[in-house]
């Protein structure tokens, strides 16, 4: 106990209020650091484990990310623990991919639990098993980011092929954990009928995972590549419309899988 | 089937047309009532002063012009015009006289006044030249006092120049038995008086007056029967021939006798409410607890079948109607107090029964069904919350918020209750509690509140701080010494609390000698026949009849007083930072900045010169403006660097337990004192802390302070964070205003948060909305109400971001600072508010 209170990790930033990650209303803790680097990403921010300097629009320059004990963030999580009794809220890790700082995600969830906090995570999967493994007693909630079915094409637009990802997640979904899979739907890389009916047969196969989030591409990042120095490769891409989302929702429910967009 | 009435119900076609009526004309000014007033007060010179306020009120009721517009159900018009006001000049007079030619033309609360009116306005109003209740209490009020109040450091206005309104009569019993009840009842009081008792002549009179009163109530119901009947005889369409008839037909029996049926109830109603409005000029006359009153006879006509859930509904809908159908003329000042042609008629839905039971039933949902067909400001809707509120009413109430139309308010039975309960009211009364005005809480029926009288600006005493007491050159304040001299910030927050106690107990005296010439020339015996015990007591309210009296003046600028004594604290004493020489220098210099505005500044001296005869044309203006900016540009950087040392320190609504403690603290400063004092009444004194709109006009009269506001800009509203420093979201700005202690406060407090409608989106965002409140209440905070902003709004903090810096959206799956997002993704959340509809 002593010492998950103690451990460190980096994180980038604790939104507070956020009612689309998870039930209720939870407090969203970012961690800094990712194994992928997907070309969409609209937390570039959040990709480097490193700390960096980020451009503001009012010409100064922000720091981004911090090391801080668990029991920092427990006493921010806590600020807010009458609203989780409320809504059936509580605290949830992102990223950045959370389980790339494996003893921080795990220290945070056993300690948030052990606080009677409701917890889940927002992630790709994308880590050893065994690390996975460990989280699960202390995790009532798996956001997890299944991005396309093909290794291929997966690699090509996050530098990394998906088959550790998707292997976990069926190992997971063993569990009898709550899952919801959430799919960034990205105009050129999976918003097709066909793709998105290829990662609903997916998780339809899954037998245990009912549930799935449709996140619409937007381009709201755009500008933070620019205050980091770097460039974003997705510039041309459009944002899909409303229409074209709730073709591919029904698409998602013609599969037997409960379906919504957005968070 | 269901347990509560959650679904949409049927909005009948005749609401529309109700409302287009409404706005079919400007408010304009009718002078019916000034003129049978002063008719009448001619012919009772030297009478007692409570009959003649009987005798004026039966001549106006008797030859006042009555009108029953098209469509409407419910009848009972003010005025000819809708939207229109009466005079009522035994309150005040000379501004009106100063104001006619402008008040057509004004910023706020635009009033039209015909030629004709104009001459019967300035003939009629030599009679009241020194004869009104202002005028009586400039008399009485004392030197100092009137210092302080021409220096801005509060303000009575309200009750200086209107009536007291701030008040909700027992409906209910005039629903029941009827005026010929209470005149019964004040019949058999009289009839044990004997004639030696010592109060007996105050009493009698005041007795017979009740009567008198009532008479002309129900002679005014027996006027709108006849007209009714008239209109009806006229009538082709047979539709609204029945209904005429049947209106003629409420009205022979209604307020007279007691209601028999829902419709009736209705009508009674709102004689009741307009006819106090006629009455005195007071504001806040509020419903209170309609759906309380009004189910028992809402579920006998259900029950026997005789009344349709619609039908119902469409009465509803039409008092909602009528209810923005009456409005008041103030004086330009309080104009912009109280912007937006108020009447802050409230009206709370839910919350326990006197035995502490959930009293939720059809009503409540119908009232806010309701306010989302009519959609317009009043009644200002208020929902009750406890622990037992069902989620179904919250989820409603959030429905209506998510609308935009900044209602309801919410209020927390678990703190209201035992506040009042702390302030001597009996438990079974506290239970009963509704919400006067804004947010003020009182037992219906039993009490005078005097809820709004004054509002006292907590920065301005700072202020005297650093002037040793001194304003505009002028000793208006106890001398508490030259703040460089001051060596530990208690000997400096010494100085403010002597400062605080000092105006607190001025403005007592101001509020005490309105008080007593209400008293003395403007008794009120029509609304004292609603109101326990004042019958039995033989004395009008305004006297000491109620079983309640109170005064509640609000104080305001909490958070500033709070960021500001944090920062000298923070920065002059513990970090030694920059002296309190500096700081002073710094502030007299408002940081730098010169004037507030550049803009501001150029019209100033432009308005001058065309008084000294200038020219007004664009040239003057670019010239002025141009060395004007040239001068302001050169301010001394060395100001703007003691502002950025000020800007850095931590803020009170970020859930900081350092700084919301020490808010909690300054709060005491203006509450502690406050409830010390006894009122004329027999009553006492209590705080609130809220501003109603009088935070920006107020602000303007304030030199810059050391929380880094600047000198003229608005002030913090009610216990809010000050506008754009509360940057950690909604709950952290709830959990600091929730630090504060809200059950010192029992006149109110007033908590606004601002959200864009996304983040209340879906079931999701309505759910978690309710969250938010219930987390908040179980804080024990005491009110919050929602600003949801419009797409204007969003282009306006895109213009001035610093304004608007704790305003959330939703962006995409989540919330956030609309100010910190990028600009293009501004843009899009603006694009996409013009899309959602719900």
């Amino acid at each position: 106990m002593q010492n998950e209170i103690n451990q460190t990790g980096r994180i980038f930033d604790i939104q507070r209020f956020s009612v689309h990650d998870g039930p209720g209303v939870r407090t969203i803790v970012f961690l800094k650091g990712c194994l992928l680097r997907c070309r969409w990403c609209c937390n570039p921010e959040s990709q480097n484990y490193k700390i960096e300097q980020m451009a503001q629009p009012d010409g100064k320059t922000k720091t981004v990310g911090r090391d801080v004990t668990v029991g920092e963030v427990l006493a921010e999580v806590q600020k807010d623990a009458l609203y989780y009794r409320r809504s059936g809220g509580g605290a949830t890790l992102s990223g950045g991919e959370c389980l790339c700082q494996a003893d921080f995600a795990y220290a945070l969830l056993k300690t948030f639990k052990e606080n009677s906090i409701n917890t889940a995570i927002e992630t790709t999967l994308c880590a050893d098993y065994d690390v996975i493994q460990r989280i699960i007693p202390y995790t009532d909630t798996f956001l997890v980011d299944v991005k396309h079915t093909n290794f291929e094409k997966h690699k090509e637009f996050t530098t990394r092929s998906n088959e550790l990802m998707l292997e976990n997640l069926r190992r997971l979904s063993k569990e009898g954990k709550h899952i919801i899979v959430r799919v960034p739907t990205i105009p050129t890389f999976n918003a097709t009928v066909q793709e998105i009916r290829q990662i609903a047969q997916f998780v339809r196969s899954l037998e245990t995972v009912k549930e799935m989030h449709l996140l619409p591409y937007h381009n709201f990042g755009s500008d933070k590549y620019k205050n980091l120095g770097r460039d974003y490769l997705m510039k041309d891409i459009q944002t899909p419309t409303d229409e074209h989302m709730q073709m591919l929702k029904e698409v998602v429910i013609s599969e037997g899988i409960k379906c919504q967009i957005g968070g | 089937m269901k347990k509560y009435l959650t679904q949409k119900i049927k909005k009948s076609e005749r609401i529309d047309k109700l409302v287009e009526g409404l706005f079919a004309n400007a408010p304009e000014i009718e002078t019916d009532r000034a003129v049978l007033l002063t008719e009448s007060y001619k012919q009772t010179e030297g009478e007692p002063i409570i009959t003649r306020r009987a005798k004026a009120f039966y001549h106006i009721l008797k030859n006042i012009p009555v009108t029953i517009r098209p469509h409407e159900l419910i009848v009972g018009s003010a005025t000819k015009a809708p939207r229109s006001c009466q005079l009522f000049p035994e309150f005040s007079c000379e501004w009106l006289l100063g104001e006619l030619d402008t008040i057509a033309d004004r910023d706020a609360d635009k009033f039209y006044v015909s030629e004709e009116n104009k001459k019967i306005i300035r003939e009629t109003y030599k009679y009241w030249i020194g004869k009104t209740t202002s005028d009586l209490a400039s008399e009485f009020m004392s030197s100092e006092a009137k210092l302080a109040i021409e220096h801005n450091i509060f303000t009575p206005g309200n009750y200086f120049y209107n009536g007291i309104g701030h008040v909700t009569v027992n409906y209910g019993k005039v629903l029941k038995i009827g005026y010929k009840g209470i005149m019964e009842e004040a019949a058999a009081e009289l009839a044990r008086c004997d004639v030696g008792d010592a109060n007996y002549v105050t009493k009698s009179h005041f007795l017979r007056a009740v009567i008198l009163s009532c008479e002309a109530a129900i002679l005014y119901a027996k006027r709108y029967s006849a007209l009714a009947r008239e209109m009806a005889a006229k009538e082709s369409n047979p539709v609204r021939k029945a209904e005429l008839e049947q209106i003629a037909k409420n009205c022979d029996r209604v307020p007279e006798n007691g209601a028999q049926s829902f419709y009736e109830a209705c009508q009674s109603f709102w004689f009741v409410q307009m006819l106090i409005q006629t009455e005195s000029s007071g504001h806040s006359i509020s419903p209170g607890r309609f759906d309380m009153y009004m189910y028992p006879y809402y579920e006998k006509d259900i029950k026997s079948g005789k009344l349709t859930i619609e039908q119902a509904q469409e009465y509803i809908d039409c008092l909602w109607v009528k209810l923005n159908d009456l409005s008041k003329a103030r004086d330009a000042a309080s104009a912009e107090g109280f912007a937006g042609y108020s009447m802050f008629q409230n009206l709370i839905c839910g919350g326990q029964d006197s035995s502490g039971v959930d009293s939720t039933n059809d009503l409540s949902f119908m009232c806010i069904e309701a306010s989302m067909h009519v959609f317009l400001p009043q009644p200002s809707l208020s929902i009750r919350v406890h622990s037992r509120t069902p989620q179904e009413l919250m989820l409603k109430a959030a429905e209506l918020t998510r609308t935009g139309i900044g209602l309801p308010a919410y209020y927390n039975d678990e703190v209201i209750i035992p506040q009042l309960i702390s302030r001597g009211l009996k438990a079974e009364d506290a239970r009963d509690y509704n919400i006067i005005g804004c947010v003020e809480p009182q037992k219906s029926g039993k009490t005078d509140g005097w809820h709004d009288a004054a509002f006292f600006n907590m920065l301005r005493p700072l202020e005297l701080v650093f002037s040793n007491g001194m304003s505009n050159g002028e000793q208006i304040s106890i001398k508490t010494g030259d703040v460089c001299d001051m060596q530990t910030f208690e000997e400096f927050y010494d100085a403010y609390k002597k400062q605080m106690d000092y105006m607190v107990k001025l403005m007592v005296n101001s509020d005490n000698a309105i008080d007593v010439a209400h008293s003395l020339r403007a008794p009120l015996p029509y609304l004292s026949s609603m109101i326990e015990d004042c019958i039995g007591r033989g004395k009008s309210a305004q006297e000491g009849g109620a079983i309640y009296n109170f005064t509640g003046p609000q104080g305001f600028g909490i958070s500033n007083m709070a960021d500001a004594l944090y920062a000298v604290k923070k920065l002059v004493f513990d970090e030694k930072k920059f002296t309190m020489k500096q700081l002073k220098e710094a502030l007299e210099h408002n940081f730098g900045k010169g004037a507030a505005d550049e803009a501001v500044l150029t019209e100033k001296i432009v308005r001058e010169l065309v008084k000294n005869g200038a020219k007004a044309d664009e040239e003057l203006v670019k010239r002025v403006y141009k060395e004007v900016s040239a001068n302001t540009k050169g301010a001394d950087s060395e100001y703007s660097k003691i502002h950025d040392m000020i800007e850095s320190v931590n803020k009170f609504g970020n859930d900081i337990d350092e700084v919301d403690a020490f808010a909690r603290d300054v709060a005491y400063t203006y509450t502690k004192p406050v409830e010390k004092y006894k009122n004329p009444r027999g009553g006492i004194y209590h705080a609130g802390l809220y501003p109603v709109s009088a935070n920006v006009p107020l602000g303007k009269q304030t030199g810059a302070t050391p929380d880094g506001r600047y000198a003229e800009m608005p002030i913090a509203d009610g216990v809010s964070p000050a506008a754009g420093r509360d940057v950690q979201g909604p709950t952290a700005a709830a959990n600091s205003v929730a630090k504060l202690d809200h059950f010192v406060a029992s006149n109110g407090t007033l908590f606004n948060m601002k959200f864009h409608p996304s983040a209340l989106a879906g079931q999701s965002g309505l759910e978690s909305f309710v969250a938010l409140v219930r987390g908040y209440f179980d804080q024990k905070g005491s009110h919050v109400q929602f600003n949801v902003v419009s797409r204007e709004t969003l282009l306006d903090a895109q213009k001035h971001p610093e304004k608007y810096k704790s305003l959330v959206v939703r962006v995409a799956g989540y919330s956030a600072l609309f100010t910190t997002l990028s600009r293009s993704l501004q843009d899009d959340i603006i694009r996409r508010t013009e899309q959602k509809k719900f």
